[in-house]
């Protein structure tokens, strides 16, 4: 039989608020144990909670990006279960009136359009972090995750295949990153991703038994944890067996899923309204002023770096990529450099340095305007293009402005003719048999000139003019 | 011989230690030295605070020599509930599973009153976590009513109660989820005040149940009442869920004219089983009122009797949920011989935690589960919305309703322990004003023949505070009795 994979994706993204959602405590990753803490995160008596009125902005201007209808009057809920990472023994979630719902994201499948349709997506807050390592088999608690914003978005079982799925990621991380309301590094736990994957024969409308595949630490190994699960219940089912409900995990270097939990059938975390935190009332106003403010999305701004720059799909498509990328490019065009140079240099030369030290466009060291300047040195004539890649070397070592780099090294062309003139006499002076050949026709000679000129400038000679003195001297 | 410090009200106080006719550090010893001669017997301080008390005192004396501005409560001795948070002292909510707990921070009630200058003598007895009519379920002591030494103070703020009628301060905090500053103000003879919800921020107080719970202030006259409201009320960014409005003078409100007043009495609540006494001083309250020129007007709140239901569902699901944080794994008792994270919970919690709170955990909790949800708690939450809409309609017939805070007067120790039931009826009159977030007070209208205090119980619309002091304020005046001080003391 011919089965089709059935998946729905549950993507928790941090937002970065500055503070956490119920409390001002900072967010900030790689702090000291329990040193961003306060009675709130900690769940100590007597402490409420005060929401962060910035995690509902930039929750709607996610919803607002995922085509989402934004609910205009909802409300916390008190998700009630017992764990040693959850302060108060509840967490604050939000039931069954999400902020955003409704939605869509149309992702790009090896060229092909596809719609993924987004369920929902919801404002809780993060639990604590347990770690098992601690001296003399202990367990610690790190409570500065307690309470740090978290938007859960879920998908419809929308999506088809592990590619799709990568897909869909990508996609959605490339339009957080856009609305910069995340820094989506899996690594450090700000978007994890799970998958809820059923198989069922081509054709079919019911859906099979699902299981949760979740704690995958990169996208492509969310792929491969799919592709393998599909798979696996594919072989379950041929063999005459039952796929049973259940969460596994993902052991990448086995590159197989391993059962975790049988998913108990139904969860039992009574959840009821939060009495703490008022309803959340967002009016047309508030919506259009987010509205107003998001950024252009990545693929409106791709049609336009085609449109405006006359940039082919392929360089539109790696400058948009990144919403970092795309400033950066747009910052060295508007600095006065020509667009298709830019590109180039921008997307071949610099993104060498940068990929050959894992900087990330963000870092780099050589900044669009000073990019920008280089381009108008060779622009000027006063550097030709092989020189300039020497500078920006220079450029991205130092820091130092690319004017400054060509003075001090001395690497400014010779267009001063009457020097050229003298060297370039000198030459044929000191090559009376190469110049009589060329005189008596060979014509291809007239490039063994040109190198020893360049030899004797060391490259600094301006072209155009060598080749003008080159010919009048040589001809007359 | 003249006045003790101890027995002048908190205004007076104020006004002798503004006028720099009195030293506050002289006030505050005249109090420390009374509750040492009474508390023994009284047993409503579980932590006496002298020491910081007197120093406290020194410096506003300090402030006054110097000409500085002093507060509003200028050394006026306060008494805090357990379960209010102080950074000063323990914060143990009379429960066993923070016998040892100090809060890092201080409840915006303590600030505010801190900022007027009150002085704290120490924290008062409770039921343990605020849950019980009778202080009884404690962990810490006993504590008995001041009029009547076999008999209960009431609760959950029994201490506080018990600490201003017996003279050991001259106000106290007290919380109220249904009932817990008004019961033992009645069991007790003193005035004890519930604003509208929002008023007083609830940062800080070991809550129980969220939508219901609370602060307000016990005293001993309806000016003090209306001193401590004036620095308790207002908004603070820490509570969302405390009011942005206005908060008037309250002060400005007594003295007001009642004639026009119209004091609604709900036919259903004197149909209830009053007790002979208690129905004989409220009516000749009623009386007095309508002597005044008040307009007595009979009302109907049908949602008599169905109020106490869906508060019992609503406030013991939210404090499955509230409460779920006592778990011993941050702070408070953890059993020592557990092993595991669920030996943690269970162990812990079966052993820190007394019959009484781990009842209602238990209920509110099934009440929350599977389909209960909707049975119960949606259900409680659909009354409390026609609780809120009787009220309403009430209040477009009067301006007050009156009624008994209580049906009996206090009840000997151990009469009610064995019968939860029993218990949870004597918050019958008092829990629709928190299902319904109205303003509500009791006030003493007698003393029973064996010499109880008797309270009547006055409400008012939401944020309507004024009227409502207003009213007892003339009532006070004109009641023709004085409470006076327990003569056991």
């Amino acid at each position: 039989m011919q089965y089709e994979a059935v998946i729905g994706m549950e993507v928790h993204v941090e937002i970065n608020c500055h503070s956490k959602v119920f409390c001002s405590c900072p967010s900030a990753f790689d702090a000291a144990p329990n040193s961003q803490v306060c009675p709130g995160c900690l769940g100590m008596p007597g402490a409420l909670p005060v929401l962060n009125r910035k995690m509902v902005d930039k929750s709607i201007a996610v919803g607002l990006a995922l085509n989402c209808q934004i609910a205009r009057s909802t409300r916390m809920d008190r998700k009630n279960y017992f764990y040693p990472d959850l302060a108060r023994n509840y967490q604050i979630s939000q039931d069954d009136q999400p902020l955003c719902y409704a939605g869509y994201i149309d992702v790009d499948v090896e060229g092909r359009k596809k719609r993924i349709r987004i369920t929902r997506a919801h404002v809780e807050e993060d639990t604590a972090r347990n770690s098992h390592t601690q001296a003399g088999g202990q367990s610690g608690i790190d409570f500065n995750r307690s309470g740090l914003s978290l938007l859960e978005i879920v998908t419809e079982p929308d999506i088809r295949s592990a590619q799709e799925a990568f897909a869909y990621l990508t996609s959605l991380k490339q339009l957080l990153q856009y609305l910069d309301v995340s820094d989506c590094n899996m690594e450090e736990g700000s978007l994890r991703a799970e998958a809820n994957i059923s198989v069922r024969p081509v054709g079919a409308e019911y859906y099979g038994t699902k299981t949760e595949v979740k704690n995958v630490a990169s996208f492509s190994g969310t792929q491969k944890a799919i592709e393998y699960e599909v798979e696996r219940q594919i072989e379950v089912l041929n063999s005459g067996g039952k796929v049973v409900q259940e969460t596994r995990g993902w052991d990448a270097d086995k590159g197989i899923t391993v059962s975790q939990r049988l998913k108990e059938s139904a969860h039992e975390y009574r959840y009821f309204p939060e009495p703490d935190i008022p309803p959340i009332v967002v009016d047309e106003a508030w919506i259009e002023q987010i509205r107003k403010e998001l950024p252009e999305f990545p693929i409106a701004r791709k049609e336009r770096f085609q449109s405006q720059y006359g940039l082919s799909l392929y360089d539109a498509q790696v400058l948009t990529f990144s919403r970092a990328m795309a400033d950066f490019y747009e910052a060295i065009v508007s600095a006065g450099a020509d667009p298709k140079k830019a590109a180039n240099w921008l997307m071949v030369e610099l993104q060498a340095l940068l990929s050959d030290t894992k900087l990330d466009i963000s870092a780099s060291p050589v900044s669009p305007a000073s990019l920008a300047e280089l381009l108008a040195l060779i622009e000027t004539g006063i550097i030709n293009g092989k020189i300039a890649k020497e500078v920006l070397v220079e450029m991205f070592k130092s820091g130092a402005a690319p004017k400054k780099i060509v003075e001090e090294k001395g690497l400014g062309q010779i267009s001063d003719s009457k020097a050229l003139e003298e060297t370039i006499r000198a030459i044929i002076e000191a090559n009376p048999g190469q110049a009589a050949d060329y005189r008596a026709g060979k014509e291809k000679l007239f490039d063994y000139f040109v190198g020893q000129v360049m030899k004797a400038t060391r490259g600094k000679g301006n072209p155009q003019l060598v080749n003008e003195i080159l010919r009048r001297e040589l001809d007359s | 011989m003249k006045t003790p410090w101890y027995e002048k009200t908190a205004k007076e106080i104020r006004d002798a230690v503004h006028q720099g006719e009195a030293s506050a550090l002289d006030i505050v010893n005249s109090f420390i030295e009374h509750a040492d001669a009474v508390d023994g017997t009284v047993g409503a301080y579980t932590q006496r605070w002298s020491e910081t008390a007197r120093t406290a005192a020194q410096r506003i004396d300090e402030k006054i020599r110097k000409g500085l501005p002093a507060g509003a409560l200028a050394g006026v001795p306060v008494a805090l509930k357990e379960s209010i948070c102080t950074s000063e002292g323990k914060t143990t909510g009379a429960s066993k599973m923070l016998a040892d707990y100090r809060s890092p921070f201080d409840a915006t009630a303590v600030t505010r009153l801190q900022q007027a200058d009150a002085v704290f003598l120490g924290k008062v007895n409770m039921d343990e976590l605020g849950l019980g009519s009778s202080t009884e379920t404690s962990a810490l002591q006993r504590t008995t009513n001041p009029w009547a030494p076999d008999r209960v103070p009431g609760g959950s703020s029994g201490g506080s109660a018990a600490a201003v009628a017996s003279g050991t301060c001259a106000l106290a905090l007290g919380t109220d989820t249904g009932s817990s500053i008004r019961q033992p103000a009645s069991f007790c003879g003193c005035i004890g005040f519930k604003p509208t919800y929002g008023r007083i921020s609830r940062l800080g107080i070991i809550g129980i149940a969220s939508s219901l719970d609370h602060v307000g202030p016990l005293a001993r006259t309806v000016e003090d009442t209306a001193l401590a409201l004036n620095v308790l009320c207002g908004e603070d960014k820490g509570d969302p869920t405390s009011s942005d409005r206005p908060v008037p003078d309250f002060t400005r409100s007594l003295g007001r004219d009642i004639r026009g007043l119209r004091i609604g009495v709900p036919k259903e609540y004197l149909a209830s089983d009053l007790d002979a006494e208690v129905r004989q001083y409220v009516e000749k309250a009623l009386d007095q009122f309508r002597n005044a020129g008040a307009e007595i007007v009979s009302i109907s709140l049908p949602c008599t009797g169905y109020d106490a239901a869906a508060y019992t569902v609503i406030s013991t699901a939210e404090m499955s949920a509230g409460l779920a944080r006592l778990d011993g794994v941050r702070y408070g008792a953890r059993h020592p011989e557990a092993k595991s994270v669920p030996d943690v919970y269970v162990m812990s919690k079966s052993a820190g935690l007394g019959t009484e709170v781990q009842r209602r955990i238990i209920l509110g909790t099934y009440f929350l589960s599977g389909k209960n949800r909707q049975d119960y708690f949606v259900k409680a939450q659909q009354v409390r919305t026609v609780v809120k809409k009787d009220f309403q309609n009430a209040f477009e017939q009067c301006d007050i309703i009156a009624g008994a805070t209580t049906a009996t007067a206090a009840f000997p120790f151990g009469s009610k322990s064995d019968n939860p039931l029993e218990m949870y009826a004597c918050d019958q009159f008092t829990v629709a004003a928190n299902l319904a977030s109205h303003p509500a007070l009791s006030i003493p209208c007698g003393k029973t023949a064996a010499g109880l205090p008797i309270g009547l119980h006055l409400q008012a619309r939401s944020y309507d505070e004024e009227t409502l002091l207003g009213a007892a304020f003339y009532y006070e005046q004109h009641r023709g009795f004085e409470m006076g001080f327990p003569s056991i003391l």
